[in-house]
């Protein structure tokens, strides 16, 4: 096999450890004086495009940054939980960039690129030196340092986190970067803008049309280049732990006109969230994956066992991850958690009224921490009800945020009865084909954070969203732009009157026209879950051929049915959040026939993507490196037609291994 | 139908900030109580659709507490009747059977309506523009662990940041007045040694854009607190009185 001559991933050669530190000192520069001339358009206020916009400013460059919310703080980085990966080797406990960087090939089943994941290693810690310099409250201990804690999928303590709110808490330390920016006149903000087209000229990529989703006017932006930082398209899933607005919109219109897309199947299902309650679900909430730090999850060893989580005794309990994966235990990482918690469920062990959950427990958290206070405290024959008292108090301390969000949305109260949780589309590993410079096929157009596929192959461990975000936008692209925009110093400013400019404002009218005379029976909202229905039930924890065949069928007359029977209210020039929607669900169709797709012509199982066909005896995962060990990237050639184009991976520093958390 | 709860809203309609609006009443049934209070909307948007009506225009996107987007006045309290919750996470539990519920978008100068319930905050990112920051340029920064911060001091600088910006202490204020916001991102900064080497012209420059945008006066009622989802402490405002006092004796700045 052989990588598409259609695809360069510009890796710099030599040895690992010094590709991005001699390619940072040899990429071109710009000088200041040019830099004050040269336009760059950000999609997005995420981790990834705040802290892009931000530092691109600050170096200089004209840039205008877009975001559909109300406020750049509000993108959806906001809700991560848990906390933020760097190889910092605080704990002393054997960490180092090569750890963090095997780790994470690794726990992405051999299906990421080798350069930029040791990258990405690499400016780990400076992101948290960043964050604590723009005043981000870690948490610290009492000495005055910064904690760590574990997550899925190592075995390092190199996690770092600010209660369950580290995503809110880093988001806004590049928000108020940002904002510094806007005040000082170098980032020009638009709220409340939707982008809906990229233009390309002389195959390049020169702006965008933009709606303002106030007035419903479009707008003509230009630029020298276009960052597109919109995030992940877990939402084709319709039920998902993204906000309600995140869309794939911008990269999809991306793709339409050039942009590769890469390893569109690989899709992240979060083990932890909260289980479905019923048809009028509008999303679905994570519990952290910080939780199995400290929870343990089971169900119990008999079937439909309906009794409430704390009376069942210990030994009609069966902790099934710590059972079939002692080394990791609960910390295994988010794929194989989430596949064996549906194992036990489809094998009639599921708990709760929809038999769709398994217990995550605290209760030997609580005793655990209960008798650490007393040691602490010199207390030698403490009662079991102190214990628990105190024990539950530092519970709360890690936790409260998260206990108090489950309490608030199932009635529960975790603190007494075992928390139920159940796998959710959480994340996409796929996204724009990038090379190591972050950009797309087409020149000019960068794609950074999970809006690329780059860093976290066919499964992402926990805390490393947030890092990747932050590495693009901090550290990655301030520098690997240059090599662009070197080039461009003498291509003056970009005319919005330009043909291409016309002619795809043009396109993006008549489509919205289109949505709001068909005037038919169906609101989007409804095709949205139909859409999310089948590619839950065929594209989503597990998936064969047969049902990715149907899936596909499916969808076609799905997205027939949706261009002739879409009802939209409202009118085209006013704030209207059903158009909005209409135009994301329309995009979101399309994709999830991709994805069918990607996920048919990979005839193996690897990380995220399960295919039933592909598994060992015990049911783990069975990859097939000979013929898969590639990124599949696509290329849109017209309504329903895609071309695909490999990109060999290849494996010089890391010893391919079946992956085992045993 | 999914459960069993009737209810008569009382929802503000307006099309746009220069057309007057109206409080327009809806009968919903078939609200089950483990509905959130933004899916019992949902239910409510897609019966008016069905009605060939236009829905509710709202303000909404993480729907898990923490984006601060949604905002709604409901019975007369910005995020409704429970302490420490934004409507997202309010769930249809909390009312009964039969309930006629308010809805209103946030009430203040400084946020006109745009549609319905959605209001404009874009003045907060102005004031956060204004000086919420500190000026370190990506690259600047020393290794983490070489300024310890005492715990004490870094837990409470995380208890004033963990402010999601909702608008709903304006709301709540009888003067509309933003001091809880701005005192929750003085205070962080305050407490943190990053953030000592702006901390004059950081307090002057804010509380100077707060006024300018057209907030109220500060009278220490205590409401904005009282009714925060995310619990921001009154302190947060003695400390800004105290830090504003002590730029404005020091510095000539603004």
């Amino acid at each position: 096999m052989a990588t598409s001559s259609r695809l360069d991933a510009k890796v710099p050669q030599g040895p690992l450890e010094t590709k991005w530190s001699k390619y940072r000192s040899s990429v071109p520069l710009v000088n200041p004086a040019n830099k004050r001339n040269l336009e760059i358009i950000v999609i997005g206020t995420g981790l990834a495009g705040a802290s892009a916009a931000a530092t691109l400013a600050e170096l200089g460059y004209k840039v205008k940054a877009f975001c559909f919310q109300d406020s750049p703080r509000r993108a959806h980085s906001i809700a991560a939980q848990g906390g933020i990966n760097a190889a910092k080797n605080y704990q002393n406990d054997g960490d180092s960039i090569y750890r963090l960087f095997y780790d994470t090939i690794k726990g992405g089943d051999y299906r990421a690129r080798e350069g930029n994941v040791h990258r990405l290693a690499e400016v780990s810690g400076s992101i948290i030196d960043q964050c604590v310099a723009a005043g981000v409250p870690f948490a610290r201990e009492y000495g005055g340092l910064l904690s760590n804690r574990s997550f899925g999928g190592t075995q390092v303590q190199r996690t770092f986190y600010a209660a369950g709110q580290t995503g809110q808490q880093l988001l806004l330390g590049a928000y108020s970067g940002l904002q510094r920016q806007v005040g000082m006149g170098t980032v020009k903000m638009y709220n409340r803008h939707e982008m809906l087209d990229i233009v390309n000229i002389d195959g390049k990529c020169r702006g965008i049309i933009a709606r303002d989703l106030v007035t419903g006017q479009l707008e003509r932006h230009a630029a020298h280049a276009v960052l597109l930082c919109s995030g992940g398209y877990g939402n084709v899933f319709y039920l998902s732990t993204n906000a309600m607005g995140s869309n794939v919109t911008a990269a999809w219109k991306a793709h339409k006109r050039g942009a590769f897309f890469g390893n569109p199947c690989f899709t992240q299902i979060h083990p932890t969230c909260i289980p479905v309650s019923g048809e009028h679900q509008s999303k679905l909430t994570l519990m952290s994956e910080s939780l199995r730090n400290d929870g343990r999850i089971w169900v119990p060893k008999a079937k439909n066992d309906t009794r409430p989580g704390n009376e069942i005794p210990e030994e009609e309990r069966d902790y099934y991850l710590e059972r079939r994966y002692p080394a990791f235990g609960n910390l295994v990482p988010r794929d194989i958690a989430s596949r064996a918690a549906k194992e036990r469920c489809d094998a009639g062990y599921g708990v709760g009224a929809s038999k769709l959950a398994v217990f995550l427990d605290f209760a030997a958290a609580v005793e655990r921490y209960g008798r650490g206070e007393a040691n602490k405290n010199n207390i030698h024959n403490p009662s079991d009800a102190d214990i628990i008292i105190w024990g539950k108090a530092v519970v709360k301390e890690k936790y409260g945020n998260l206990f108090d969000m489950y309490k608030q949305i199932t009635g529960e109260d975790p603190y007494e009865v075992p928390m139920r949780i159940y796998p959710a589309v959480h994340y996409t590993m796929g996204g724009l084909w990038v090379d190591y410079n972050l950009m797309t096929t087409v020149p000019g157009l960068y794609a950074l954070g999970e809006a690329n596929f780059s860093d976290h192959g066919a499964n992402r461990l926990g805390a490393s969203a947030l890092m990747q975000g932050l590495a693009d936008g901090y550290f990655v692209i301030p520098y690997t732009i240059g090599a662009y925009l070197a080039n461009e110093i003498r291509t003056g400013k970009i005319s919005t009157d330009h043909e291409a400019f016309v002619s795809t404002e043009k396109e993006v009218k008549d489509r919205i026209e289109k949505l709001i005379t068909i005037q038919g029976k169906t609101s989007p909202e409804v095709y949205h879950r139909r859409l999310g229905k089948i590619m839950w039930d065929k594209c989503g924890m597990a998936r064969n051929e047969q049902g990715l065949k149907e899936a596909i069928t499916e969808i076609r007359a799905l997205r027939k049915d949706f261009w002739s029977d879409v009802k939209v209210m409202g009118k085209i020039n006013e704030f209207n959040p059903e158009l909005d929607k209409a135009n994301r669900v329309a995009d979101f169709i399309e994709l999830g026939e991709l994805m069918c797709l990607d996920a048919l012509d990979r005839n193996e199982s690897c990380g995220g993507h399960f295919r039933e066909e592909f598994q060992t005896e015990e049911g783990e995962a069975m990859r097939d490196d000979e013929n898969y060990m590639y990124v599949s990237a696509w290329e849109h050639k017209g309504p329903e037609e895609w071309e695909l184009h490999k990109e060999d991976l290849v494996y010089e520093n890391i010893k391919i291994a079946q992956r085992s958390y045993k | 139908m999914e459960g069993n709860m009737s209810l008569s809203l009382k929802v503000w309609r307006q099309s746009d900030k220069n057309t007057a609006g109206a409080f327009e009443n809806y009968k919903l049934d078939g609200v089950s109580p483990d509905m959130s209070f933004l899916e019992m909307f949902d239910v409510l948007n897609e019966q008016l659709i069905e009605e060939g009506k236009v829905p509710i225009a709202f303000d909404h996107d993480c729907r898990e507490g923490i984006c601060g987007s949604c905002a709604m006045f409901i019975n007369g309290r910005p995020h409704g009747p429970l302490k420490g919750v934004t409507t997202c996470q309010l769930h249809m539990r909390s009312f009964n059977d039969g309930d006629t519920i308010v809805v209103e978008p946030w009430r203040a100068k400084a946020f006109p309506v745009i549609k319905d319930l959605v209001v404009d905050r874009d003045a907060f990112d102005r004031i956060m523009s204004a000086g919420g920051f500190v000026s370190v340029n990506t690259g600047n920064a020393q290794d983490a662990n070489s300024l310890p911060i005492p715990k004490e001091a870094a837990d409470e600088a995380f208890s004033a940041a963990a402010c999601i910006a909702c608008g709903a202490c304006v709301a709540a204020c009888k003067n509309a007045s933003a001091m809880l916001f701005v005192s929750a991102k003085v205070s962080q900064l305050a407490l943190l040694p990053q953030g000592q080497a702006e901390r004059n012209i950081r307090a002057e420059k804010m509380v100077a854009q707060m006024d300018s945008e057209g907030f109220g006066a500060c009278t220490n009622t205590g409401a904005c607190s009282a009714e925060c989802p995310k619990e921001i402490s009154m302190v947060n405002i003695a400390r800004l009185n105290r830090e504003y006092i002590g730029a404005k004796f020091s510095s000539t700045a603004v």
